[in-house]
């Protein structure tokens, strides 16, 4: 959000005011008397907020808390706004676009900038898009500060600007590098009166897999919008993503987990229109803990109706598999009330189907192909 | 024949005495690779026995490949340090690497592949993955973590982001058997990539037919199907997944997520399908099309 990624640009000297964040009207207030006119913004994983009618400028306090009462609370993309920053307000002679970025298809990263137009790059992309100039940069060898004077010079920003425009781009760049980000972007970067550069907005993603070496991060995962059943997946360290719709889905392997979300999808055709619920991948160790708590979280997703269970056993043995279903339900006892379709293949197949042929569980039924058992699962989610 | 590699490849291990370095070095052993040895800096001069067989650690890989020969290296190393690994493997000159690690900072994936895309790379050492289940070139050798029990030796050349989608397609298509199976992992930057080795496949006398298997997010399958025009004559069969994957979710792989229209898997299968690869619905009927076009060749 907005408001975290001003905190990464303070934390390596990017300048622009950071703001306050309120969560009530009298907070939003209270924030207004002490930066006098300012801006009241929504503050969600979202683009837009602006058309949303989630930013609005507030001359006074009264305007402000009267902002935010109508702001927080209210929906933008789906998401709902629990909190608003209020940033003082700039008067603002330009705008421009900046950011860094993975270039997935060239294994590099990129610069794009644009001194014309900041918050309506995608439309100055379309229309002229010589205008938005875009800049490889070798990930051995970075931004040092020559490269940084090419970037400036490439973008074309006016004279006066160009040296605290090096310092910003060097410092975007530590954000970039040093918090591991995929994506920094400052959007709009203001020519402000008196010609300082500003971040007025700003957004960066950062990658989860470089969490290890940055504590810090954990706080900017976004609790409030996260699902309940998502919560309690990811604290019971599963892969799971809840979906809309009726068949619960458990596989192992996240390319397999996909494609049976798929399957599920084009088998539904045939029975009402059934879709898949959730996508939840147990990975390679799927023992009797990690399959009852998959289950639990299922099964506790009001809409599943059905549960296919798709496993190839790979590394994995379907023995094992087989067992993990048996001891989850036992763990589940009479909680488990929805029909469990189970397709396993691969390693140990024989053994994992013949222990559950001998469990004869009533909610259990085996169908060797993963197409078929698809079918079968969507047939029993639209009973 | 195969891709890049045979029964000739002589393996070492990068973390061979961990838990999943020793588990995986063993089923390979097991598979009938020619694993020679492995490196641990801390162990260097010890051995370990896996699968009954005596395997020396040495300090590092360029004394690992002088003292046994070795030109293809497998990394097990945990994500922290993978990124070292793989420069030390780069810089001794090792021909193939393959690393099977999940969960890598793609900023350290994007460091080693502009020091492997770069001057210091003398060894031209090809990189497969990182989170990527390796290379299978079964009866032969194995090298990764994909069960050499599912599938034989047979005419059909496998290139796959996904490891369990790998399985699954080698499975449905035991019946024919592979020349070489390969998975390239599922980050946003990898070092070998479907059209590396669609070109592989295409110059490889034993493959016959090739399938492809990619899944939402990105461009590569995309550009793999721009190079199939122009460069491949043999036919290719293709699947996509994540068809039903929400829009802005990550599901598992780093890679996996749609962000606005390019990067689904019908933008992929269209243009697959625009240069005439057959494009299966699910992994069965994926596999039923290569079935319809070996049994006409």
């Amino acid at each position: 959000m907005e408001f975290q990624a001003k905190e990464l640009f303070a934390k390596h000297d990017v300048p622009g005011a950071p703001g306050i964040v309120a969560t009530t009207p009298a907070e939003a207030r209270a924030a207004a008397e002490q930066l006098g006119v300012c801006v009241v913004k929504a503050q969600v994983k979202a683009g837009g907020r602006g058309k949303a009618g989630g930013v609005k400028l507030a001359k006074t306090p009264d305007e402000a808390e009267e902002h935010a009462t109508a702001i927080l609370g209210m929906e933008i993309k789906g998401l709902t706004v629990h909190r608003v920053l209020v940033a003082p307000a700039a008067s603002i002679l330009e705008e421009y676009y900046f950011s860094f970025l993975l270039d997935r298809a060239n294994r590099q990263y990129l610069c794009i900038a644009s001194v014309e137009g900041g918050v309506e790059i995608e439309e100055v992309a379309k229309t002229n898009p010589d205008a938005v100039k875009q800049i490889p940069i070798n990930a051995g060898t970075g931004v040092d500060e020559a490269k940084a004077r090419e970037i400036v010079a490439e973008a074309g920003f006016p004279e006066v600007l160009a040296e605290q425009a090096v310092t910003l781009v060097l410092n975007l760049w530590k954000v970039f590098v040093e918090e591991d980000a995929t994506l920094v972007e400052v959007n709009p970067l203001a020519r402000l009166e008196g010609d300082v550069l500003e971040a007025l907005d700003g957004k960066v993603s950062l990658d989860e897999n470089a969490e290890f070496r940055h504590e810090d991060h954990a706080q900017y995962e976004d609790k409030d919008a996260a699902d309940p059943l998502e919560a309690k997946a990811k604290a019971k360290g599963l892969n799971y993503v809840k979906l809309d719709g009726d068949v619960g889905i458990i596989g192992n392997g996240a390319g397999l987990v996909m494609s049976t979300l798929d399957v599920v999808a084009y088998a539904g055709e045939a029975h009402g229109g059934v879709k898949p619920a959730n996508f939840l991948d147990i990975g390679g160790g799927a023992n009797a803990q990690v399959m009852a708590d998959g289950l639990d979280v299922i099964l506790n997703d009001a809409q599943v109706k059905s549960v296919f269970v798709n496993v190839f056993g790979g590394i994995t043995a379907c023995d094992e598999v087989a067992n993990g279903i048996k001891g989850a339900l036992e763990i589940l006892g009479d909680a488990a009330t929805k029909p469990l379709v189970v397709r396993l293949d691969g390693n140990n197949v024989e053994e994992g189907r013949r222990i559950l042929d001998e469990l004869n569980h009533p909610l259990v039924t085996q169908v060797d192909t993963m197409d078929g058992a698809a079918d079968k699962a969507a047939e029993l989610a639209n009973a | 024949m195969s891709i890049y590699l045979n029964k000739d490849s002589k393996i070492i291990v990068q973390g061979m005495t961990g838990g999943m370095g020793s588990k995986h070095t063993t089923l390979m052993v097991q598979a009938g690779s020619n694993i020679v040895g492995g490196v641990n800096a801390r162990k260097a001069g010890t051995s370990v026995e896996l699968a009954g067989k005596d395997l020396p650690v040495f300090g590092n890989v360029a004394e690992a490949m002088k003292e046994t020969g070795a030109d293809v290296s497998v990394v097990f190393v945990p994500p922290a340090f993978t990124k070292d690994a793989c420069i030390e493997a780069i810089d001794a000159g090792i021909g193939l690497l393959v690393v099977i690690t999940e969960g890598v900072p793609v900023q350290d994936t994007a460091e080693v592949w502009a020091y492997l895309d770069g001057p210091s790379n003398t060894g031209a050492t090809r990189m497969v993955g990182p989170n990527c289940p390796g290379i299978i070139t079964p009866g032969e050798s194995l090298a990764g973590i994909t069960p050499h029990t599912i599938a034989g030796t047979g005419p059909i050349g496998l290139v796959s982001k996904s490891g369990t989608l790998t399985y699954q397609m080698m499975h449905e298509l035991r019946d024919f058997g592979f020349s070489t199976a390969i998975g390239i992992g599922g980050d946003p930057i990898v070092g070998t990539t479907h059209i590396d080795a669609l070109a592989a496949f295409e110059a490889d006398p034993d493959t016959k037919a090739i399938v492809m298997i990619g899944e939402i997010g990105g461009d590569a399958e995309e550009r793999a199907a721009a190079y199939i025009k122009d460069n491949v004559t043999k036919p290719v069969v293709g699947y996509v997944a994540g068809f039903t994957a929400p829009e802005g979710k990550t599901m598992g792989h780093a890679g996996a997520i749609v962000s606005g229209s390019s990067g689904t898997a019908q933008a992929k299968k269209e243009a697959l399908e625009a240069v005439g690869v057959k494009v299966g619905k699910t992994p069965s009927e994926t596999a039923q099309l290569m079935r319809d076009i070996l049994q006409s060749l």
